[in-house]
């Protein structure tokens, strides 16, 4: 199974992405923004990091990166997507995922273990996970504030679009606690917290974050 | 624009008056550029020899005593030595670490965010141009009192810069120092650390060879900031009613640092340069200079072909520029298409500015007009060196002589429990998760411990496990009280931290911060530091890699205490036996390692409590620190324990209650007749374990000569000691967790709940 991790410049956690995809049974295959080349993957992971910086919106500018293009064309037909902190914001810069990440309310990067629930376990990344499950990753960021128009925000919830939420605190003020989103064909999902530093116990806080990777395998081989 | 002082114009103008005092140089240093050149210089080259000489980039007060470090005895372990951007040392399996610490003092109290912001920039740059990834951060912070006013402007802006630049950079912070002292008010001191890893045969050096090749410069535009940063403001005092100094900053743009790493990894990799220097402090008068001087001699620059943020700036003013995120490489011209092509991919600007010439002069022209022609050697290599007069200070006798020992002690259970918090909650004992949190630590995925951790612990190599600790360690009050003891106890502790976490110690760095070398007291502290420092690490057998010096961190005629920054770097052969600080399981036995002796001179127990710095510092006594250093190995190979915390500020006290809280688990302990000497002590050498086979562990300490005193067992979520009380850790915890947002502000509440480092239940 070939998962596509996408190097933007200013991608920080892109061998972290690789490592969590190889560490799940995956292949990863390193992509570049700037050429119009799939490589045949079967899924895209957009990693975290600061890509140009966040010197306009965080994601802005990477959303315009040629490779996008191509990733919203097969995202649209389907193809599993990841965005992991600025991977989110760039998937919600492209239009493939509602809302937009702000920054912090108390205007500070926090880079802290998170416990997370998993609202939703019948995603392309997240069916490993049983629903209601509460898991624990990393989170740093200084522009992971979650928002949307209230009208908005109660349709997200209705629909059951919230992935997954942050529980015992919230580190950045997002509203309704939203850590992360899905498409509504639950095969693109956005989360500001990061799995993949939490595959391995030597240097995670645990290795709850390896299930969005199992859980793409297995979507991936049913797609 | 006015005429160009050319070379030619300046032979005919001997007599013109020459701003060298505003530059930051002395009468008979600007007689000797005269000498050198047989003419006045022109404004240009003028320029180049300010900064290059200056304090910060000469190192003409403290090259005399430097000298100590490289005598010391060749280390096997050492494959680059001192004199190149940062030394190199062997760790096994073909791997090579550098790592090297730097100062931005004075550009961070201009202006606290970005002074520190760069300042991580300069030091991850020159690690990177060893040939090296960088692969981890770490930041050594003193400010003034916390609760001073001017504190809350400086520390805020600071850790966000470090942690702005750093964050943005991709590389973990994984671990550091923060500490108060009034002495710092007007001077804090940022010091930054970084650490690359590279196969032995990548390892690159700053020098240009080969006549004909290509001198590029690439990275950002030049711009107008950071003129004179090293002379004007590193290498001079604060004066009260001093002109504003913040033009004299950087200004940082980590992604286009973050870009020019990626493209300098790729141009080693393909092997397209033979020379590399980066352009931090004296921007490209150091940069052409001193990749001059250590290559055959001969440069010529074009100076117009320098891409400027702004075209209305002088020669001289390019030629001082420390504008940030800049590199110049020397490329044979069969490989300069290549090289350019690697740097388009990365969108880094890469403009050839020149080439390297026959003969021994650094050359540049400016519109086709000849304004510098200089040997480069006077210029980087054989700048001023002065033997500044030393004093040993006049109040020193008066400050040993104030014994603590005089000092009220508690006595009763509710004082040493009320002096215990006291330490636990002052700024320097609180928590630090208000600066830490703010930190990426994760980043790259190959971080096994940071900070609260004693060492900050990173895995080079995930197939065969093997990693490096770090450590860094600087306590000022015991280098107030004797300067010399002072730095071989920073010393001592560094090695200690990186010995707890299972590594072995192998190679020392420094950061020497000290007042203005034109002080005799100053200079004769400095001195004894160097001494200290140099013979402590010939006891114990490690080389000095490398180091930086920061002098004039002093306003008016006060200066800070000497503040020697020690880093010891260690080797993990295999990072899965690291051992944590922090009391994870219950039922293990608690054994305290070493001896404990009543030293409370520059205690953190008397400075808090009494606000007290006199008598001795603890005595030193590195074979024990060795033989101390030998048993943690061991016991980490061993797997014999389950914790290790090394004990320093505020000694078993800080050290109990720090491995307690870590993961929420208490202990039930008994430390003998004298709670007050046992808890309060700073003596050195020692270190608390815990173990399931405390047997082994007393076996393996007799075989390394170390002492074993047990004193309890963990368990339960009070820590309990016998005729002290029952401190319950809820209560510890909201005292030392409430300090720091108390004085800088709590991010609302949005707090949550799960505390830092706690285990997770999945």
């Amino acid at each position: 199974m070939r998962i596509g991790v996408i190097t933007f410049p200013g991608s920080l956690d892109d061998v972290d992405a690789a490592r969590a995809v190889r560490l799940a049974g995956g292949e990863p295959v390193s992509l570049w923004h700037a050429s119009h080349d799939l490589a045949g993957v079967d899924a895209v992971v957009l990693p975290g990091g600061f890509s140009y910086g966040d010197y306009l919106r965080a994601g802005a500018i990477a959303a315009r990166a040629p490779l996008m293009r191509d990733v919203v064309d097969r995202a649209r037909q389907g193809m599993p997507v990841l965005g992991i902190c600025n991977g989110f914001q760039v998937l919600c810069e492209a239009g493939l995922l509602p809302g937009a990440l702000t920054r912090n309310s108390h205007l500070h990067f926090r880079n802290r273990d998170q416990r997370l629930r998993i609202e939703r376990a019948d995603t392309a990344w997240t069916s490993a996970y049983a629903e209601a499950q509460e898991i624990v990753v990393p989170v740093k960021n200084g522009e992971g504030r979650y928002v949307a128009s209230p009208a908005e925000l109660e349709r997200l919830e209705g629909e059951g679009r919230v992935a997954v939420r942050y529980v015992g605190g919230n580190p950045n003020g997002s509203l309704g606690d939203v850590a992360g989103v899905t498409s509504e064909d639950g095969r693109v999902v956005g989360l500001m917290p990061h799995p993949e530093h939490a595959v391995e116990d030597l240097t995670g806080p645990s290795t709850d974050g390896l299930g969005f990777f199992t859980s793409v395998l297995k979507a991936a081989v049913s797609a | 624009m006015s005429q160009i002082d050319t070379v030619e114009v300046a032979a005919k103008t001997p007599d013109d008056e020459q701003p060298w005092a505003e530059l930051g140089l002395e009468s008979d240093e600007y007689a000797r550029i005269r000498d050198i050149l047989g003419r006045r210089p022109t404004t240009a080259e003028l320029a180049m020899y300010s900064v290059m000489w200056s304090e910060h980039c000469s190192y003409k007060s403290s090259k005399v005593h430097l000298r100590q470090f490289g005598d010391l005895p060749r280390s096997e372990a050492l494959l680059v030595g001192i004199g190149e951007n940062a030394g190199v040392v062997d760790v096994g399996d073909g791997y090579a670490v550098t790592f090297k610490v730097e100062s931005h003092n004075h550009p961070s109290y201009v202006e606290p965010y970005q002074g520190a912001a760069t300042g991580v920039g300069g030091i991850v740059r020159d690690i990177l141009t060893m040939g090296a990834r960088p692969v981890a951060v770490m930041d050594s912070l003193r400010f003034g009192r916390a609760d001073a006013p001017d504190t809350a402007r400086v520390l805020p802006g600071v850790v966000a810069g470090v942690g702005g630049y750093g964050n943005c950079l991709g590389l973990p912070n994984i671990g550091g120092e923060l500490l108060f002292d009034e002495c710092y008010a007007g001077n804090p001191l940022v010091n930054a650390l970084c650490v690359g890893v590279m196969r032995h045969e990548d390892v690159r050096l700053a020098r240009a060879e080969g006549v004909g090749n290509k001198v590029v410069l690439f990275g950002a535009r030049t711009g107008g900031d950071g003129i004179g940063g090293v002379s004007v403001l590193a290498s001079e005092t604060f004066d009260e009613h001093g002109p504003a100094k913040r033009p004299s900053v950087q200004v940082g743009d980590p992604f286009t640092e973050k870009l020019l790493i990626e493209a300098c990894l790729e141009i080693f990799a393909a092997d397209l340069v033979t020379g590399i220097q980066d352009l931090g402090g004296a921007g490209l008068s150091c940069a052409t200079s001193e990749l001059a001087s250590a290559g055959t001699g001969g440069m010529h620059v074009d100076l117009d072909r320098v891409p400027l943020r702004d075209s209305t700036l002088t020669p001289a003013e390019i030629l001082m520029s420390e504008s940030q995120e800049r590199m110049c490489a020397i490329v044979e011209p069969a490989k300069v298409a290549d090289f350019l092509a690697v740097c388009e991919k990365w969108d880094v600007l890469a403009t050839v500015i020149g080439e390297v010439t026959d003969g021994d002069r650094l050359t540049v022209d400016w519109h086709g007009q000849r304004i510098v022609d200089v040997p480069p050697r006077t210029v980087a290599h054989e700048g001023p060196v002065y033997e500044r007069p030393l004093r040993r200070p006049a109040d020193l006798d008066d400050l040993r002589a104030d014994d603590p020992a005089a000092l009220p002690r508690p006595e009763t259970p509710e004082e040493l429990t009320a002096h215990w918090l006291a330490v636990l909650a002052s700024p320097d004992g609180a928590d630090k998760t208000w600066v830490t949190e703010q930190y990426d630590r994760y980043v790259r995925g190959n971080t096994v411990l940071a900070q609260p951790d004693d060492a900050g612990v990173v895995r080079i190599d995930e197939d065969t496990h093997r990693g490096i600790a770090l450590a860094l360690d600087g306590n000022a009050r015991f280098a107030r009280l004797d300067p010399y003891a002072g730095a071989q106890l920073n010393l001592a502790e560094a090695y200690r931290n990186v010995a707890v976490s299972g590594a072995r110690p192998l190679a020392v760095t420094n950061c020497l911060n000290f007042g203005s070398p034109e002080e005799p007291e100053v200079m004769w502290q400095f001195a004894e530091a160097v001494r200290g420092l140099a013979d402590a690490c010939r006891d114990l057998g490690l080389p000095v890699t490398g180091g930086n010096v920061s002098l004039y961190n002093q306003t008016g005629d006060v200066a800070i205490n000497p503040t020697p920054v020690i880093g010891v770097l260690g080797v993990h052969d295999d990072v899965r036996t690291r051992v944590p600080t922090g009391w994870r399981a219950e039922g293990e036995t608690v054994l305290l390692l070493g001896e404990t002796r009543p030293e409370f001179g520059g205690s953190a127990w008397a400075s808090v409590v009494h606000g007290h710095l006199g008598g001795r510092p603890p005595a030193v006594d590195l074979a024990a620190e060795r033989a101390l250093g030998e048993l943690l190995g061991a016991l980490g190979r061993e797997g014999l324990v389950g914790s290790a915390h090394d004990l320093a500020d505020g000694g078993l006290a800080q050290a109990l209650a720090e491995s307690a809280l870590r993961y929420g688990t208490g202990a039930t302990l008994r430390v003998g007749d004298d709670p007050f000497t046992a808890l309060f002590s700073e003596s050195g050498a020692r270190a608390v374990v815990t173990t399931t086979d405390p047997e082994a562990v007393r076996t393996t300490a007799e075989w390394a000569g170390v002492a074993v005193t047990e004193l309890g067992t963990t368990g339960g979520d009070v820590l309990a000691v016998e005729g002290v009380g029952e401190l319950p850790l809820d209560g510890l915890r909201a005292a030392w967790t409430a300090t720091l947002p108390a004085l800088f502000g709590t991010p609302e509440a949005t707090v949550g709940t799960v505390p830092a480092g706690a285990v997770p239940s999945s």
